[in-house]
């Protein structure tokens, strides 16, 4: 009784507790400006089921893919299991469904322990690509200290998982042996619990370790359900709605700005009367592009707390790989970095607090945003379909357009533009020379 | 045999409207080595008597570099002063050389009242040499060269256009080798998003070397690109390493007039 009792208060505050921090990162991303993803509900269900179900953008690189699909296959149908760790707790029964579906259950707890087993593997080998091997892509410098941290931690969080979920099910297993039944017949517990029967043979312990690998496989869950909303872990849950909400135009169409159309309508109306009062009172005055997150749109927040730091984007950018300070990497982990700021600001001291940082100068240089190509093979690259471009060009935007700071070529080339509508200073008027020029 | 460039200005006056307006750009319209492009194209139209004409000085930037830079204001006039002009003379169909140019008009014009079918280049000479329009000599000059096809992003990436270049190179009884990093991978040749106009950022190599360095690994003979940036930044790399009189970097168009001897 005590340990339903102990069981249904874990499950009441672990979940309590996650959907409390839901709310606070969805309020987060909800400060962003808006921007419609609404339409073309069957592409995006599509893109979802392709992307982020199917993982089809992961496989460009096979290895990490296939090291991913072993975590992802695991985790999905070890979610099966955890329905009867749910129905055990709260019923204080001992394998719920095994009467019930027989054989199948035998199939599915052995199909478990195969993947289970592969995501073991595929987590030693993430271990040892990150920690032994060196891949540069997981080694930056945007990654020391916690977001280092982090990854390994959740590696670790796996390999205590998957301990717990052997020690369970093999000391069950050595239980029954002991008592002289026949055992489940699971694929992999059937050679770990003869291993446990050597160790000892008491009942009262197998039992201990049993009821030790349950425990601290569901506290694992619950801690690991609770981890997700501080760490780049996250994407196992917001890859859906992230890949849902995708910009399914074509990737070199930039967003245009309404307010912008607005003015420039008016200065090539001959019509307008210059002097006439502003028609309606429009809504609040917005700035051009984006100097905090605030001025990004929701899409780049929830893309922000979407990325996992694989640094696949990283690595195929032609700034970054030519040694530039650009990453667009970091680009997204400050991105969150300074919305959780932002947001705890707000929280804690009202809507209007100013803590005299923004996201481009106190986390993000101008450096960075001016080396990019804008060529898209960040935005391509994304197993996820993060588009860091998007918030580097918003921050352009309010750069050149609020601040007038730019590369000083750029401000000779704009003039130009402004003056003889070429970048270079040749007159509009030769503009046909080379139909006459041998 | 001279160059026939019909502005849309005379063909008006004539009371004649062309299939197509070739959008030539500023590259195109001022840049001597991107002028060969554009003539190399207009060898090809003239050859296959497409009826086209040009803005010649009524046309503008398209206004990507401004966009690019963040500039959208210099981009929206320059746009919508275009738009006028454009829809002035009823325009329906666009082929430009110039990818940048083939983006913003295809995919930035349209929300500001400029509707048009935007085509690159590559695409027009496939659809040329499939209708049976032009024809490519047997055993042209380029018979069993290596030839390497630099992806411009924003042809590649940016609007999915892979195909149209290299078929045009098969065409050639040429051999088409990629590069490691090619069409979704395609590497950037480092002029993008307004980076033709000023210098990069501090690094410890240049973008175009980096990328002109898969061209060599490939030992083909002749870069080929469909941009005028693309192939302002490989022709320098390939200087960059001296190899000037072993690499060619050439347009598809430039390819293409050269096998149908224009």
């Amino acid at each position: 009784m005590l340990s339903i009792i102990l069981f249904a208060v874990l499950a009441i505050v672990g979940i309590g507790f996650f959907a409390y921090n839901v709310r606070k990162v969805r309020f987060n991303i909800l400060l962003g400006r808006d921007t419609d993803r609404t339409d073309k509900a069957s592409e995006r269900w599509k893109t979802m089921a392709l992307v982020a179900l199917g993982q089809k953008k992961m496989f460009t690189r096979p290895i990490p893919a296939l090291l991913h699909l072993t975590l992802y296959a695991a985790f999905v149908i070890t979610q099966i299991e955890l329905i009867e760790i749910f129905a055990d707790g709260l019923t204080g029964g001992h394998r719920t469904f095994h009467e019930a579906l027989g054989g199948f259950y035998t199939f599915m707890i052995s199909f478990i322990e195969i993947l289970t087993l592969l995501a073991l593997i595929g987590t030693i080998a993430f271990l040892s690509r990150r920690n032994l091997l060196k891949l540069p892509r997981l080694n930056m410098k945007e990654l020391a200290g916690w977001p280092m941290k982090d990854a390994n931690l959740i590696l670790i969080m796996e390999i205590v998982l998957v301990v717990c979920i052997f020690t369970m099910n093999g000391a069950d297993e050595a239980a029954q042996l002991q008592q002289g039944n026949a055992g489940y017949g699971f694929v992999i517990s059937s050679f770990i619990g003869p291993l446990f029967l050597n160790m000892t043979d008491n009942l009262e312990t197998l039992h201990t370790l049993e009821m030790i690998g349950w425990w601290g496989h569901i506290l694992m869950v619950f801690a690991f359900l609770n981890y997700l909303p501080y760490s780049k872990h996250f994407h196992i849950l917001l890859a859906f709605p992230n890949t849902y909400y995708s910009n399914l135009e074509k990737k070199g169409k930039f967003t245009n700005m309404e307010s912008v159309t607005a003015e420039v309508k008016l200065m090539m109306d001959p019509n307008a009367d210059p002097y006439a009062a502003p028609a309606e009172p429009q809504a609040e005055p917005q700035r051009f592009g984006a100097k905090d997150v605030t001025d990004l749109t929701w899409k780049n927040l929830l893309d922000a707390y979407t990325c996992t730091e694989c640094g696949r984007c990283t690595s195929s950018c032609p700034a970054n790989v030519t040694g530039k300070l650009l990453s667009p990497r970091k680009i997204m982990m400050d991105t969150r970095d300074r919305l959780v700021e932002v947001g705890e600001n707000m929280r804690k001291h009202g809507k209007d607090f100013n803590d005299n940082k923004s996201l481009l100068g106190d986390y993000i240089t101008e450096e960075e945003i001016w080396a990019c190509t804008s060529c898209n093979a960040c935005v391509l690259e994304c197993p996820v379909n993060i588009d860091p471009l998007s918030i580097i060009i918003d921050l352009r935007r309010y750069l050149v357009m609020e601040e007038s700071k730019m590369p000083t070529e750029l401000t000779g080339m704009l003039t130009n533009i402004d003056n003889n509508g070429a970048p270079w200073q040749f007159s509009q008027n030769d503009r046909l020379n080379w139909a006459k020029e041998d | 045999m001279g160059l026939n460039v019909p502005t849309m200005a005379e063909m008006m006056a004539q009371g004649e409207t062309p299939d197509v307006l070739f959008w030539v750009g500023c590259s195109g319209s001022f840049d001597d080595r991107a002028k060969k492009i554009t003539k190399a194209l207009v060898k090809i139209l003239n050859e296959c008597k497409v009826k086209f004409a040009v803005l010649g000085t009524e046309e503008s930037c398209s206004g990507d570099p401004a966009k690019r830079a963040g500039n959208e204001f210099t981009f929206q006039v320059q746009a919508m002063m275009n738009i006028q002009v454009l829809n002035g003379y009823d325009v329906k169909r666009i082929v430009t050389a110039c990818p940048h140019c083939f983006n913003t008009l295809k995919n930035e014009y349209p929300e500001l009242g400029g509707n048009y079918e935007v085509i690159h280049h590559t695409q027009l000479i496939q659809d040329l040499i499939n209708t049976g329009k032009l024809v490519l000599k047997d055993g042209g000059v380029f018979k069993g060269k290596k030839i390497t096809f630099h992806d411009p992003c924003y042809l590649g990436r940016a609007n999915d256009v892979y195909d149209a270049p290299r078929t045009l190179i098969e065409k050639l009884d040429a051999e088409l080798v990629e590069m490691k990093r090619c069409k979704t991978t395609g590497l950037c040749c480092g002029a993008g998003g307004a980076q033709m106009f000023k210098e990069a950022e501090k690094g410890n190599k240049e973008i175009n070397v980096e990328r002109t360095e898969d061209a060599m690994e490939t030992s083909a003979t002749i870069i080929a690109t469909g941009c005028p940036f693309c192939n302002t930044m490989m022709t320098d790399g390939v200087k960059n390493f001296n190899k000037e009189n072993d690499i060619q970097v050439l347009d598809v168009a430039e390819l293409i007039a050269n096998a149908a001897e224009l």
